[in-house]
């Protein structure tokens, strides 16, 4: 069995680190390019969004260096994620692709059921190593986001413009690198201290802007045309709702670990704008967006895929919230026929209209 | 004077408009239709909504509008899911909050309706809209019953093979004494969201449209729920959008029955259910050999196009049957 999945951000890392040590042979396929989405947006639905059609990519582009079998999450819905695996497994087939599928559905039943897929891909290994790979991966998503969350402070502040996503990739490898637990641990250190040694001028004034939307597009830069690293061009600190972390403590295993899932923060502040859950993250984007506006930022960005059907609703309550707490937003919609430079011309508006009302804010 | 309840003619009126207006009725209450859907009624809604939503909840804005300094209450349940582990779809679950924030908006009846757990909630939400208007429990339970069997009536008119219009006029006793339009010789199978099929004015009346070109048409709703699921069951997963489940459902049925000539599945731009079923739906056409027409309606779709892909999609079904073409 040759095992791919699905990318999304830097998720690779940690499921690399839990399928290894289980003796499970692994391709993660190509960073997602062009390529991938000129296959995906080819062969997939024309109305699916955004991350259906880099999945498809991804697994013809996986398939190709010889994966065999697909592990990808399900879902019960409302958000069409929980459909995503059934669409792509038929498109592949019609395709002549022959790609098996292990779908890890939230058990309907039983447990077993979900127990039992584990148990497909993992082989012989006893549960206790399943559980210990399951931790070693989690250790590894903590980390990268340690690492991403550094980043996000020191882009805006470089002295030397680049030199941030230089360390961060650098940083990403030891992490991704490391083979055992005792590994990771002097990787972590290593890689943090890398991140510190990006010079920055502390007296830069910086813009802050909360990132809230779909965790597709705010996790994985490609589907969001790097937007992270431009906003840190142009001198914005951004503060993500949404980390891998957090959001798989919070929906495998359920906010046993502690750590900083803010989801039900979140949900609570979203009240009285949507008081109902829409599926997906469309009510933490608004209850995100809340916080960030009680807690003085400058400014909030959404992002989705185009068709997103939970964030567009998020994104027609928005509004009120700009104009209850007088904060600007900004809603991004990303597809295939994104281009890059229409989104930074649409940032650099942005960003100087939050510039321009700070310094008067200041000025008073 | 009575109280003034306005239901807007969009999104899941056509399932349940016969059980709320006697309710409402039986309550005391005066039930107030927003007009049939026009240019006026879309045009108000494309302004106050966002531009990604899908087309049906756009012209649904428009019905609230429309409703507007007419009434005392609008009623707009959160749908949440109208059957066990199903929903309906994201917008349905967000729409009161959507529409909350228009200007001038009367109080809003935004019960939540939920089975997802599979409990009798229906009668909670119910009880709780009957609570607005009396405070005699026993009345609102009668008005209920009364309701739920107005709802059966209008389920099984629609089993006959009537379309939501014809069967809303038997209920009414709007009827005239006139002999049935004779049979077409092509039988199509119409397939999409009910507020995308039945209202003439987003789909350019494509049932009527149909029927003058010589088919009889019939949806997923002249099929009884049980046909639906058991053949909805054959998918690998099940659908969890109750409106999807429908349309496969009634898609794999009609693939199999022989008197069916041409399947049309009917698409809102950026519907996200309808990008995921209709991709299934046509993959199975595709296998089947049934002539199949994709319809992606949205506010700029031209009358004049739409014709002409249904002549010469009913060109290809006669010719099909004729034998001249092989599988399409």
């Amino acid at each position: 069995m040759r095992l791919t999945f699905p990318h999304m951000g830097n998720m690779y890392i940690p499921l690399t680190a839990i399928l290894q040590p289980l003796g499970v042979e692994v391709v993660v396929p190509p960073p997602s390019s062009k390529r991938t989405l000129t296959l995906g947006s080819k062969y997939g639905p024309e109305f699916a969004c955004l991350p259906l059609k880099l999945n498809l990519g991804n697994f013809i582009e996986a398939y190709e260096l010889g994966a065999n079998t697909v592990v990808m999450a399900g879902g019960c819905g409302p958000c069409r994620f929980g459909y995503y695996a059934q669409i792509e497994q038929a498109i592949l087939k019609d395709l002549g692709y022959e790609l098996q599928f292990i779908v890890l559905e939230p058990p309907e039943r039983h447990i077993n059921e979900l127990l039992r897929k584990i148990r497909d891909i993992a082989g012989r290994s006893s549960w206790w190593q399943i559980v210990q790979a399951i931790r070693f991966g989690y250790q590894k998503a903590l980390a990268v986001d340690e690492i991403e969350r550094s980043a996000l402070f020191s882009r805006p502040r470089e002295k030397v413009p680049g030199s941030t996503d230089d360390a961060l990739k650098k940083a990403l490898e030891m992490i991704h690198s490391a083979a055992t637990p005792r590994e990771l641990t002097a990787a972590r250190e290593r890689a943090l201290a890398l991140m510190g040694e990006v010079a920055v001028d502390m007296d830069r004034p910086v813009l802050k802007v909360g990132l809230v939307g779909e965790i597709y597009t705010i996790l994985e830069p490609f589907a969001n045309l790097y937007l992270e690293r431009h906003l840190g061009r142009l001198g914005v600190e951004v503060e993500r709702s949404i980390y891998l972390s957090g959001w798989v403590n919070e929906h495998l295993f359920r906010g046993l670990a502690r750590g900083i899932g803010s989801g039900k923060k979140a949900r609570a502040a979203s009240y009285p704008y949507l008081r109902h859950f829409v599926g997906g993250h469309g009510q933490e984007t608004i209850g995100g967006a809340v916080l960030y506006a009680r807690r003085g930022y400058d400014g909030i960005i959404q992002v989705f895929p185009f068709t997103c059907m939970p964030e567009i609703v998020a994104e027609s309550i928005l509004p009120d919230i700009s104009k209850d707490y007088g904060i600007h937003s900004l809603t991004l919609i990303m597809d295939e026929n994104t281009g890059e430079a229409g989104m930074v011309t649409r940032l650099e508006a942005f960003t100087d209209l939050l510039a321009r009302k700070k310094e008067t804010k200041e000025a008073l | 004077m009575p109280v003034k309840v306005g239901i807007p003619r969009a999104l899941l009126y056509y399932y349940y408009y016969p059980l709320w207006k006697t309710f409402f009725e039986e309550l005391g209450a005066q039930v107030i239709l927003s007009s049939p859907s026009t240019k006026g009624i879309l045009t108000d809604g494309l302004k106050s909504a966002v531009d990604e939503i899908c087309l049906p909840v756009k012209l649904a804005f428009g019905h609230v509008q429309d409703l507007i300094g007419k009434v005392d209450f609008i009623l707009l349940p959160r749908l949440i899911s109208i059957r066990k582990n199903e929903y309906i779809c994201p917008k349905f679950l967000g729409l009161p909050d959507m529409v909350r924030r228009l200007a001038g908006i009367p109080p809003l009846i935004d019960v939540n309706v939920n089975r997802y757990k599979g409990n009798n909630e229906l009668y909670q939400a119910v009880k709780e809209v009957g609570r607005l208007f009396t405070r005699n429990h026993l009345k609102i339970w009668l008005a209920y019953r009364r309701s739920l069997k107005v709802h059966r009536h209008y389920f099984r008119l629609l089993h006959l093979g009537l379309m939501p219009a014809d069967a809303l006029a038997v209920l009414e006793n709007r009827v005239k004494n006139e002999p049935l339009p004779a049979p077409g010789k092509i039988t199509v199978a119409l397939l999409g969201h009910p507020y995308n099929i039945y209202d003439p004015f987003i789909n350019m009346n494509i049932i009527g449209r149909l029927r003058t070109m010589g088919a009889n048409v019939i949806t997923a709703e002249n099929l009884k729920q049980k046909i639906v699921r058991s053949y909805a069951a054959r998918l690998p997963k099940k659908l969890f959008w109750t409106l999807g489940q429908h349309m496969i459902g009634a898609a794999l049925h009609y693939l199999e029955r022989p008197e069916i000539n041409g399947m049309i599945h009917i698409a809102a731009f950026g519907c996200g259910p309808d990008s995921m079923t209709g991709e299934l739906i046509e993959r199975k056409a595709r296998g089947a050999g049934m002539p199949f027409l994709n319809l992606t309606l949205d506010e700029h779709t031209g009358e004049a196009g739409v014709i002409t892909r249904l002549e010469a999609f009913l060109d290809m079904v006669r010719w099909k049957m004729a034998g001249t073409v092989g599988v399409t």
